[in-house]
This record gives C-alpha cells, structure tokens and sequence, in this order.
C-alpha cells in the first residue's frame, strides 16, 4: 500500500490522537524498533556498538532532554552538560552509599536529583530570558565542573579524582557486554522517548509551546508561566541526568568531570538545532549526525588528502570536524531552523497527500 | 436581538487611573458591563483603548481604581487570575502561537480545564487520555462553530490574516469565558471578512450568553452590535450610553471630528 | 597589606582585559542586537594570525628586523580581521536581521567553532609567541609608603595603558566622527536610522571591524603573556559576566564591569578559595552575575529592560 493520507479517514478523534495517525508510520516506527531490538544485537560487532550504538543512543536521550527545554519550550540552554553531570554523580553517590540500591533505582534517583537541581537553576528564567538566561545555565555549568572536581565528598575521596563503578545489576540481569549494555540504553531510550511523545502532545506539552511562542498570550489564556518553565527545566534535566547517569556508568564505566564539560553542553545544543528543534525525531537525527560524523571524517579525510598528496593529521581532521559543526549551525538557523527533522517531514507530507497535493 | 435578556451590572470599573512614567494612559475612568450585554469602547487613536482592555485582564496593573467582578473586588489581579475568573481575550496583533497547529492553538484554551497531572500525561494513562478526547471534542464544536474545519490540522503561522483572527477567536471561546474582550476582532478585515466576524460575535453573544466588551475603530458596526458604547479620548472617558446617545453626545462628535476618522 | 594591594592590583590589570573583550561584545550588541558569543574566536583568530604572520613574514622576506616585522604582522591582521567581519556579514548576518536573540546567539556560537577550526587549521595549534617587545621585568613600587612595597609586573602596567588607550580612541570615535553617530543612531533604533538613510548593513560590518580590532589588541596582549594558543578562545566565557554585571548597552559598564570582575575574582580566589578547594574563580563571576540577573537584570549602567504587549 503506498504512503499517503488520502482516502484514509478517520472516523473518530480517538484515531486521530494517535502518536502516529498514519498505519504506514505506525508500521515503519514498529519496524525500526523490533530491528534494534531483534536484528542489530546478531548483526553488529563490538566496535559498532561501543563507538556509535552506544553513545548514539545516550545521546539521544541527553538530546530529547535538551530538546524540551530548548524546542518545545523555547528556554536556551548552555549548561546540559552540568545537569548530565549531576545525574552521573548522584547515581554514582545513591549506588555506592546506600545499601542494597538497585542500579536501575540509582539512575532514575541520579535522573530525580537533577531534576531538583534544574529547577533551581530554572528559577532564573522567570525574569530572564534569551542570553541572560544562557548566562544563567553557564553559571550551573562552572558551578557544577568545579564542585566535581574540588569537593571530594561528591566523589568518595577517590585519589585521581575520577569514580567507577562495577557492572550494573539489573534485576539480576548483569549489564555487561557490550550488547548488553546496548539493549539497556536502547529500553530506556524507547521508553523515555514514547513518554516525551506523550508529554509534548498533551497538555503540558501545549503549555510549553505556548511559552515559547508568545508568553503573554499564553498567561492571558490560563498559563502559568512559572509552572510551565520549571516543568520544562525539571522535565529536561531529569532526561539529561538519566542520560548522564548511563554515560557514565554503562558507557564509560569510569569518568572524570570532563565528561561533561561546557563542550558537551554545547555538542547537545548543537544535535538539537541541527536535528531539529521541536521535534522529537530531531533528537535522534541530532545525536546520530554527532556521533558518526567525526567517525566518518576520520575515515574520509585521510583518503581525500590522499588524493591530493596531502598528510591528514588528527588534529587536522578535529579542526575539520568543528568548522563543519560551527558551519552547519549557521547553516541551519539561517536555511532550515527546525533542521534535519523538518526536512524530513516536508519530504513526508509531499508524499502524504500525493498524488492529489491541493 | 433574540432571546438573551441583559442581566445584573457583572463587571464594574471604579475610577481607574493608570499611567507609564509620566505618561498618564487612563484618567479616573469607571463605567460598568451588564451581563449578556455587548459593550463597546471606541475612542481615536491612542485614545486608552487598549490601555482600558489590558487592565481588565490584569496584563497591566492600574495605580489606582478598582475592579469588580461579580461582587469580588480584583484591583491586584494578574491575566492568570483573570483567566481563571472566566475572563478571555483576543488581540489587536493577533498573538497566535505560531508554531502550533489551529487545533493545538485552541486546545490551549482549554488548559485551565485540564487537571491530568504530569505522570499521568507521559504515560498517556486513563485520565489524561480521556481527558485529551473529552476536550478534543468541545474545542471540534467551536471548529465547527466558526467554521474553519478545513485548516485545523495548519500551523496558524501558513494562515491568511483573517483566518488567523478567527482561530484567535476560537482559542479564546475554547476557555469558555463568562466575558470575552476583543482588541479590534475586525481590524484589517475585507467586507466580507467584517461581516463574518459581526455574525460570529452576535452569535457567540445570542447562543452562550457571553458578555462581550469589545474595542472596534469601524464605528458602523460599533452602532450596529453594541448595545451600549463607552467614547474614550486622551485617557478620559467623554462619553457613555447607547449608540443613539453616544452618537448624539457633542463632545463625542468634537472629538471624532477633530480626529480624523 | 602589601600582599592585599598585590592581589588588588593583580586584578585590576587583568579585569581591564575583561573590559576590552566585554568592550567587543558591547559594541557588537548596541549596534546590531547581536550578543556575540564569537568574541573569544576573534581574539583567538587575531592572535594566531599575529603570531605567524611575525614569524612568517622575516622568513619570506628575508629580514631580521623584529619591528618592522611586527607592524606588517599587526598590519596584515587588522586586514585579516576586516575580512572576517565582512564576512560574517555577508554571510550570516545578513540573513539573520530581526531574529530573536536566542537564535542570533546559536549562530554567534556557530561562527565561534567555525573561526576556531579555520584559525587552527590556517595558522595551526600549537603555543605561539607574540613578541612585542613588553617589558618583562618586575618593578617594586610604594616602598616609602610601607614596608616591602608592592611587586607589580610591568608588562600588565604597559597592557593596562594600552587598554585605557583604546578605551579613550574608541568613546571619541563614538561621540565625535559622523560614523560615530551614526552607530549610535542605529543602536538606538535600526528602522528609524535606517529610514534617514543609514546603510544598515554597512554599519554592522563597521562594528564588527571595531570588535576585531578589540580583539587584535586583547589578541596580542594576552597572547605576548601566555603565547597565542586555543585556551584564548575561552575568554569570551570568562568575560561574560562582565557585560551582564555592567549592563550589555554600556561601555563604561564594560570597563568597570570587568574592573570589579577582575579584583573579585583574584580576592575571592585568595582570600575565599582555600576554605572550598580552590579554582572557583569562575564560577564566582557567574554566580555574581546571577545575583544581578535576579535583582538588576540590566546590569550596573544599562538601559532598563521593558517588555511591552
């Protein structure tokens, strides 16, 4: 059957609520997540998962958290890398101070905390916004890589300053392998992405769309501002520390505080803007380009320079990797501001309504 | 008219003064809105129109008057708490959330109705789905209600102008007020446009009851809706009654003729 | 006391580099609404551009004359510097007019990591010397008033001086030359200046040179102190605080702003850090400037915020 919308009709609202109204996309999303599921672990080797399923898809969940705040809610944010950070060391304290703590309780508990601390950091942007409240997620961001590094208590008196931990028990399920480790992100990944889906298409999620479109509107017609931007900051953060916590505990096993320096802010902004903003697809498509175009120029630089004669250093190919970053997201704000999901999408809609486009 | 009657004094304005630095918006200004009743406020340019209108809905605070409404006295009220006490409003420019679609944009008009909490939403459990459908379904009436059916699935941001007026319309029938305030509901509408939207106030007036106060340039559909008009000029009330007694009022016709209008 | 008024000079001198960075950002803000995260980049570019060019050009000319090699360098840089206003102009800016000042400050970060990658990719990453000749040697000072005087570097002195300099040619090119009023027309109102017939676009490459020439001179500063390297780049995040606290519309703002930023961070660092462990330098500028951003969110000198329906 082709993909269109034409001549399908929906015969009660309820239909038309579903997260994807249309049967060819509900079947294509099903697909995809049955393969992930049922396909890629028999398919891929450990090198795939460690330097691209893996990060993809914590990545992801750090994207969709930022994507909240900053897409749906229209709240800059420069600081995602802090809240990753609390989330990471709050699951890290809960795990090994108190007894007996189930792994899967110590992330979400690391997930809570950071939610509790972005609000705090949130209660700026009641008066501020744009830039001054970047500044204020900037704030949160030094405060939190210095608090890391310099206040032992946070990282158990460790000696070197990085913490570790031992593999996660899962309902006796020991996380381990590296495929393991893949189908733990990739549950919680599905399940927090239906519940953002969830959210952003209900109440809540109108309420945050309307503070970022026109907020004096939006307090004229029953929104409370202060409600919608802390939910937002709690909402987000609560994402970005769950996906901290699992980057460091399932994807580096032991960190550092520079895990989560101002530069992952800023890559998490970026995988945002150039994956789309308000969109939750814009997440994945972000955080998937992230991850595999430094991995792809790593490959392809040498062979170009190559060709021409020419030594590629790593250093070179980094320079590359971040002129192509700084150039996409000219690009995108000025071209395509809902980014690579909006193109997507248009693409879709053609298709949607074809062959009878008026 | 048909079968509204206009009822007890449901709003009523005490000596409103507001100013901005020095800048004094509204003078002393009190007049009163019946329920059911449709009253306008006209006024030149930069007359306090708007002012007036912002101040009933709590986005400005005047220095000093009261407001009352329903016999509760709403002097300190903000546009949230005017929102809950069943005041909504539609505005010059319009102020749409342009990236959502026309549904999306009305359904907001219902949130102060909504009650799922947040859990409940992100696992689109019983209450928040019933909820969603319930409401889906009183926001389809005003669809059909002002007939735009065809473009609720737009972002309001592809709309034309006049469409785009109607949805704001629509979002704010979505609250289901007990008294609508419309900032210009016809301002840079074609006849045909003007007509539509006349008929869709006089309805909403005639079919829910709904107090309207409304602030119109077009004095002739002013004369023809309102039942009762207040003439505003510099930030001072110059005028208040019927059209037939506003019309007749000299200080109104100085007004409107020394303004050009 | 001696060690008090160290420290309390120590910060003055590098909270008057604040000031110049911040004096970037004010100026690029006033006249185009843009809040310039690329700052920091410039002050990167310029100074790589200043090193290499200094070492290249005795090469390829075949010379030993380190001044004359310097001037050309400094020549060639501020040229250098036009070229990357114009472009981000042209380029960016141009497409971007009446966005709101989220997405501007997304794409000043984009510019940002795109004049890091080119600057490096150009010039390369290693440390670079920058050699102007600023004296290194440091002098006593005030030993009549008290006992073991104070210690001061004479480097910072010639640096603070310099930036006092420029400070002063930039308020007189303000207030005195037409293109000076001009500037501030716009920052005042763009579609006002902009209908008595001030080329919009023409002014906001304008500004964009002054802030690469801010930045030249932060550039080769700094970079004679440390050497020009990518640790540059980041100034523009330890400067940020200063134009909040000094308010983002104010050139003096600027210049206190980064003053107090400057003692207060030393002070604190000194007198406050040893009791939490130390390097909380920037954090608590940030934290400084939340407190204003709650209370005063225009900042010591700017102009009051009204938001209007």
């Amino acid at each position: 059957m082709f993909y269109r919308e034409n001549g399908q009709f929906k015969t009660s609202y309820k239909s038309d609520q579903q997260i994807f109204p249309i049967p060819q996309d509900r079947w294509l999303i099903l697909a995809i997540v049955a393969f992930a599921f049922l396909g890629i672990p028999f398919m891929v080797d450990e090198y795939l998962f460690r330097a691209i399923l893996i990060p993809f898809l914590i990545l992801s969940l750090a994207a969709l958290g930022v994507n909240i705040l900053v897409g749906y809610c229209g709240q800059i944010t420069l600081g995602a890398g802090a809240f990753m950070a609390v989330g990471a060391y709050a699951a890290y304290n809960f795990l090994i101070r108190v007894s007996g703590m189930p792994a899967l309780g110590a992330i979400l508990l690391g997930g809570f905390t950071a939610a509790a601390v972005g609000i705090v950091f949130g209660i700026p942007s009641l008066r501020v916004r744009g830039l001054y409240l970047a500044v204020a997620t900037l704030a949160a961001q030094f405060f939190w890589d210095w608090a890391f590094l310099r206040v032992k208590w946070f990282t158990n008196d460790a000696s070197s300053g990085s913490v570790s931990v031992a593999d996660i028990d899962v309902f006796g399920w020991i996380v381990n392998t590296p495929t393991d480790k893949y189908l733990f992100c990739l549950v919680i990944l599905v399940i927090f992405s239906l519940m953002a889906k969830n959210l952003v298409r209900g109440s809540i999620g109108r309420q945050w769309m309307a503070i970022r479109d026109m907020d004096v509107a939006a307090t004229v017609i029953g929104i409370r501002p202060l409600y919608a931007k802390l939910t937002a900051f709690a909402v987000s953060s609560f994402y970005l520390g769950v996906a901290g916590a699992l980057w460091g505990m399932i994807n580096l096993g032991s960190w550092e505080p520079a895990a989560f320096s101002i530069d992952r802010s800023f890559q998490l902004l970026f995988m945002v803007i150039i994956g789309g903003m308000g969109a939750i697809a814009g997440s994945f498509f972000g955080a998937a380009f992230i991850v595999i175009l430094p991995i792809f120029l790593n490959q392809i630089l040498p062979i170009i320079g190559g060709l021409f004669g020419l030594e590629v250093s790593i250093a070179l190919v980094s320079h590359v990797e971040i002129m192509i970053f700084g150039a996409l997201i000219v690009f995108f704000l000025i071209v395509e501001p809902h980014g690579i999901a909006r193109l997507w999408s248009t693409g879709r809609e053609k298709l949607r309504l074809w062959p009878f486009p008026h | 008219m048909s079968g509204r009657k206009i009822g007890e004094v449901i709003l009523d304005l005490k000596n409103i003064s507001l100013s901005f630095g020095g800048v004094k918006a509204l003078q002393d200004i009190s007049f009163d809105v019946r329920e059911h009743e449709i009253r306008a406020i006209i006024g030149p340019n930069g007359a306090g129109k708007s002012s007036m209108l912002n101040v009933i809905n709590g986005v400005y605070r005047p220095q000093e008057g009261d407001i009352i409404l329903r016999g509760v006295h709403h002097a300190n009220m903000d546009s949230y708490g005017a929102a809950k006490a069943g005041l909504a409003r539609t505005f010059q420019n319009i102020a749409l959330f342009k990236g959502m679609s026309v549904l999306d944009n009305i359904m907001t008009g219902r949130n102060l109705k909504m009650k799922a909490n947040m859990l409940q939403q992100a696992f689109w459990l019983g209450a928040a789905q019933r909820e969603e459908l319930e409401h889906r379904l009183k926001v389809e009436e005003i669809i059909d209600f002002l007939e735009i059916q065809h473009i609720r699935k737009t972002p309001v941001g592809r709309l034309p102008y006049g469409l785009q007026k109607r949805v704001d319309l629509a979002r704010a029938l979505a609250m289901e007020p007990q008294i609508l305030l419309l900032d210009e509901p016809m301002a840079g509408m074609n006849v045909e446009e003007k007509q539509d939207m006349c008929r869709f106030i006089l309805d909403v007036n005639d079919q829910f009851g709904t107090t309207v106060v409304l602030i119109e340039h077009d004095m002739g559909v002013v004369m023809d809706i309102s039942d009762r008009v207040v003439v505003l000029d510099y930030g001072k009330k110059i005028g208040d009654g019927t059209p037939d007694e506003v019309r007749a009022n000299p200080d109104v016709i100085s007004a409107y003729l020394g303004a050009s209008h | 006391m001696s060690f008090f008024l160290e420290t309390l000079l120590g910060g003055l001198m590098s909270g008057m580099l604040y000031s110049l960075v911040a004096l970037g950002f004010v100026l690029i803000y006033k006249a185009s609404g843009v809040f310039n995260f690329a700052q920091g980049a410039m002050v990167l570019f310029a100074a790589l551009s200043m090193a290499r060019f200094s070492e290249w050009i005795p090469e390829w000319l075949g010379m030993d004359n380190l001044f004359m090699a310097n001037v050309l360098a400094f020549t060639i840089s501020i040229v250098v510097m036009f070229v990357v206003a114009w472009l981000i102009e042209r380029l960016v800016l141009r497409h971007l007019v009446n966005q709101e000042g989220a997405t501007l400050l997304m794409a000043t970060l984009g510019i940002a990591y795109f004049l890091d990658g080119v600057g490096q990719t150009i010039f390369g990453s290693d440390i670079y010397k920058i050699d102007v000749g600023m004296p290194k040697e440091p002098v006593m000072m005030l030993e009549s008033v008290f006992e073991g005087g104070i210690l001061i570097n004479k480097e910072d002195f010639v640096a603070a001086f310099i930036s006092a300099l420029l400070v002063v040619a930039l308020s007189i090119f303000f207030q005195k030359t037409s293109t000076g009023r001009a500037l501030r027309a716009v920052a005042d109102d763009h579609q006002a200046a902009q209908s008595i017939g001030i080329p919009l676009n023409r002014i906001w490459v304008i500004v964009w040179c002054v802030a690469g020439i801010t930045a030249l001179v932060a550039g080769v500063i700094w970079g004679s102190k440390l050497g020009a390297q990518f640790s540059l780049s980041t100034v523009a995040l330890r400067a940020l605080p200063v134009v909040i606290l000094g308010g983002l519309t104010s050139v003096p703002g600027a210049i206190i702003g980064g003053l107090i930023i400057g003692v207060g961070e030393k002070l604190s660092e000194v007198y406050l850090g040893p009791y939490v462990g130390g390097g909380i330098e920037i954090w608590f500028a940030y934290m400084l400037a939340l407190v204003f951003l709650l209370f005063r969110p225009q900042g010591l000198f700017g102009e009051k915020i009204i938001d209007r329906v």
